[in-house]
């Protein structure tokens, strides 16, 4: 079994969310990268989702373009991502999903990108640019190596759509929690439980939400409306807050009070 | 014959090019825009609103000219140029932008975004949200608003926001990202009003249909003034909005040679130019397939052009295709070609064409002087230069 599927099935199980912090590929360094993940490992995570830096992510807010620029400088490849799976993979079975946007994954070409990601221990790849419709070849491609692709759903999504998404949808439907990109919130949209409801009513795969989830309370208000969470900007907003050195630790006690309420 | 009118197909696709690479969030939206552009394109009463448009308010058609004074000097060829730069706005900009503006309108949307790398695109955005009564705001790279300030102060007096965007190479690029970025987390209430041929479908549909009458317009005037078609067309392409607009109406008359120009800039290092075609593969970016400037990682690449309009690394998926299948030809000519094309135009007559049209006019003095003087070549001269004028001063060593 795929260890998304399992993690999920444990969690509903335990009656928790899973909980998804975010790990830039070569932030803040190559190195310190493998720490914080293992660090977050140790802090409570439930799963990891690993970004391959783009030097144009639409999708992404300005905490996630300034990671992704500073580890695009440092030269990062998509070599370095399975390396970083790789080492992560060697010390924990958590689930890891690799995220990218579709122009350096198609470069590498998607029947390699999922040979190797499955190769170096990824269970997941997550591509906001690319539509279930235009998916079919990715979607072969890793299924053929036990890769799930993960599709997204957003509030602007229609049910009827929706169901469309649902339909063929592996692991886990990435929801986006608001119409916008990453980064952190104070607060969560009043209509979230209603649009959740609505990705519910479509599928019953597990529902995990992503986009401006920072605090325990934003987790505590998803218990029963979704399966799962996704932390990204909250983390490399603390990283970069912190002198060099001392990021790692402030993150990971950020994401040890997120898995207390997840 | 290649026909490609029938082109895109339902999911966008131009053979192998364009398609809708985007977040889901924004799928409801481009699907009401496809929709609201099927229903209203044909439609007799939106038809002659534009029209009408058109014609009292942007000032079509716009006259093609018999350069005979550059033609004499350069001593071969006929040229003749189709004039987009006496369009209101001074660009071919203003056709789509009007016909955008309207979708804008029929939409209930009030707030009109755009991406602008030249101004021009900007400027026709905010002149038309100013007379339609909507809300404009428009994202311009940071070092495109400081090489086209002029355009910035136009489009502040139409009443426009312009946001200078400081990410990544603070160009064209850039802005689209911010744009799309504004989109996604503005969508329920926003219209953006694309101003190139590239993009997620349906937009380089929609520019090319808009576009479309530069071409059907220039058709009927040159086979009036020379007595047949054109042996050639030449455009400037960097997105490829002029370009697709004049070559739609001639991609099924197999004699008329199709000739993009896009920007050489300053030589051919890999961030010194913008030749895509001619340099490019196969990637996406900024929702469709198409070809790009990018490193063998798949990051995206520097590129440079004396003109702001040229200086992006992809170019329409349209393009793209007709490159692909044969029907048109790319060539390059850098910032010097284009600095000289400027000025014999200028000097022989009167012309000051934009630095992105410079580009299309230096192509096609090269074939001019190749060729003899029954042969005709038309060119679209898609932008006016007076934007430009701090740019050439300092290249003529006249600056202030």
């Amino acid at each position: 079994m795929n260890r998304i599927d399992s993690t999920f099935k444990s969690a509903k199980a335990e009656s928790r969310l899973v909980l998804a912090p975010y790990v830039t590929v070569g932030y803040p360094t190559r190195e310190s990268a493998v720490e914080l993940a293992l660090a977050y490992v140790e802090a409570g995570a439930d799963m990891l989702e690993i970004g391959m830096p783009f030097s144009d992510p639409i999708a992404d807010g300005p905490t996630v373009q300034l990671a992704s620029q500073i580890a695009l400088e440092r030269g990062v490849w998509l070599e370095d991502a399975f390396n970083l799976i790789e080492r992560i993979r060697s010390q924990t079975g958590i689930p890891l999903a690799l995220m990218g946007y579709a122009n350096p994954f198609m470069q590498f070409g998607f029947g390699a990108l999922s040979r190797e990601s499955s190769a170096a221990g990824a269970d997941g790849l997550i591509v906001p640019d690319v539509l279930p419709e235009q998916a079919q070849d990715i979607e072969a491609a890793n299924a053929e190596h036990g890769l799930h692709f993960i599709r997204f759903a957003a509030p602007t999504s229609p049910l009827e759509r929706l169901r469309q998404i649902g339909q063929g949808a592996r692991g886990f439907i990435y929801c986006v929690s608001v119409t916008g990109v990453t980064g952190s919130r104070a607060e969560l949209s009043e209509s979230l439980p209603a649009y959740l409801a609505r990705v519910g009513k479509a599928t019953s795969i597990p529902r995990v939400v992503g986009f401006g989830i920072s605090r325990p309370e934003h987790l505590r208000s998803l218990h029963g409306r979704a399966e799962g969470a996704i932390v990204a900007s909250a983390l490399i907003d603390i990283v970069q807050a912190n002198p060099p050195g001392q990021g790692v630790e402030a993150a990971a006690a950020h994401v040890r009070s997120l898995a207390a309420a997840a | 014959m290649l026909d490609t009118r029938t082109l895109p197909d339902e999911f966008g696709y131009f053979g192998p090019f364009g398609g809708r690479y985007v977040p889901e969030t924004l799928v409801a939206a481009l699907d009401e825009l496809e929709t609201s552009f099927q229903r209203h394109h044909q439609d007799p009463a939106f038809v002659d609103e534009l029209e009408n448009l058109l014609h009292f308010y942007a000032g079509r058609p716009t006259p093609t000219y018999h350069a005979t004074r550059l033609s004499k000097e350069l001593g071969g060829a006929q040229l003749y140029l189709k004039r987009e730069d006496l369009a209101h706005t001074g660009a071919h900009k203003i056709n789509n932008a009007l016909g955008q503006g309207l979708l804008a309108r029929v939409s209930g949307k009030r707030r009109v975004i755009a991406e602008t790398g030249a101004g021009q695109h900007g400027v026709a955005s905010a002149t038309v949200c100013a007379m339609l009564g909507l809300d404009c705001v428009v994202y311009m790279g940071e070092e495109d608003v400081h090489r086209q300030a002029l355009n910035v102060a136009r489009m502040r007096t139409l009443g426009a926001e312009v946001i200078s965007v400081t990410s990544g190479t603070r160009t064209l690029k850039d802005a689209i990202n911010e744009a799309l970025r504004d989109w996604v987390t503005n969508v329920e209430t926003t219209f953006y009003l694309f101003g190139s041929a590239t993009g997620p479908h349906p937009y380089p549909k929609i520019v090319r249909e808009f576009q479309r009458v530069i071409g059907r317009e220039a058709r009927a005037q040159i086979q009036e003034l020379s007595g047949g078609l054109p042996n050639s067309v030449v455009a400037c392409v960097n997105g490829g909005s002029n370009a697709i607009g004049i070559f739609s109406a001639f991609i099924e008359d197999p004699d008329v040679k199709l000739i993009g120009v896009e920007a050489g800039g300053r030589g051919g290092d890999q961030g010194e130019h913008a030749a895509t075609v001619e340099s490019g593969t196969l990637g996406i970016l900024h929702g469709s397939r198409s070809l790009l400037l990018q490193d063998e990682g798949g990051q995206i690449i520097g590129t440079h052009s004396i003109a702001a309009g040229l200086d992006y690394p992809g170019v329409g998926p349209e393009l793209a295709y007709l490159h692909h299948v044969g029907r048109a030809e790319f060539h390059t000519f850098g910032d010097d070609a284009a600095m000289d094309a400027l000025q014999l135009l200028a000097r022989t007559e009167g012309i000051i064409p934009a630095l992105e049209s410079a580009h299309a006019i230096a192509g096609a003095m090269r074939m001019a002087s190749e060729a003899s003087s029954d042969h005709v070549i038309l060119v679209n001269l898609s932008g006016r230069g007076d934007k430009d004028m701090e740019t050439i001063a300092a290249q003529l060593g006249e600056g202030p």
